[in-house]
């Protein structure tokens, strides 16, 4: 196992810091997961859940594609 | 570390730990001779009775050492415990299997008894490893 687990990207954190400087515990609080899964999925170490995924952009007040993102495939399909 | 995570830990520790003792109480009475012939019935139900009271009081402390943010448990605790279990179940069927063996083969209570407990500590290890990995790693 090695690198970041998951392909899915966020811009979780700068979006905290265009919210007033939003916390990762303030986060954490409104989504109703521990402050410890905000940073993980932060740093890609968790793919939450679609439900999860919608209350962090709700949270976050930004569209779920701007939170989220999945690179495009490669031509040869990987 | 969140509540979740470490109380996987204290499970870990204390399943091996108080393994270690067992297999040390069985050693010592031996003192060389036959294992089949020591008394274990005592040490094994006072170990698993140990292991239970080990775990509340090992977590209890730990929370007054280093208390957690939040004691709930959420989405991701969930999932990274499911991924232990699925992986420790084998430690079951691993012990369980044996002890087949074992009993088909006629051979003493004890290896049987032992092989069902042995799996179910490999099953802790296997399960808590697992998750631990996962919350460091990530899934």
């Amino acid at each position: 196992m090695g690198g970041r687990p998951t392909r899915v990207t966020n811009s979780i954190r700068a979006l905290r810091f265009a919210r007033g400087e939003m916390t990762q515990a303030e986060l954490a609080d409104r989504v109703g997961v521990t402050r410890q899964t905000v940073i993980a999925i932060e740093q890609g170490r968790y793919s939450p859940s679609l439900e999860t995924a919608f209350l962090v952009a709700r949270a976050l007040r930004a569209p779920l594609d701007e939170v989220f993102g999945y690179p495009e495939d490669t031509p040869d399909g990987t | 570390m969140s509540y979740e995570e470490k109380g996987t830990w204290v499970y870990l520790v204390v399943s091996v730990v108080v393994y270690g003792v067992y297999v040390g109480v069985l050693l010592s009475t031996a003192q060389g001779g036959t294992l089949a012939d020591v008394a274990y019935v005592a040490p094994l139900l006072w170990t698993i009775v140990a292991s239970v009271v080990a775990a509340v009081v090992v977590r209890i402390v730990v929370e007054v050492v280093r208390p957690s943010e939040s004691y709930r448990s959420d989405e991701r605790d969930r999932e990274l415990a499911r991924r232990g279990v699925a992986v420790g179940w084998w430690g079951v069927i691993a012990g369980a299997l044996v002890a087949l063996v074992l009993a088909l083969v006629e051979a003493d209570y004890f290896w049987i008894a032992n092989a069902v407990y042995l799996g179910f500590v490999v099953s802790a290890v296997l399960s808590s490893v697992t998750t631990i990995v996962a919350y460091r790693r990530g899934v």
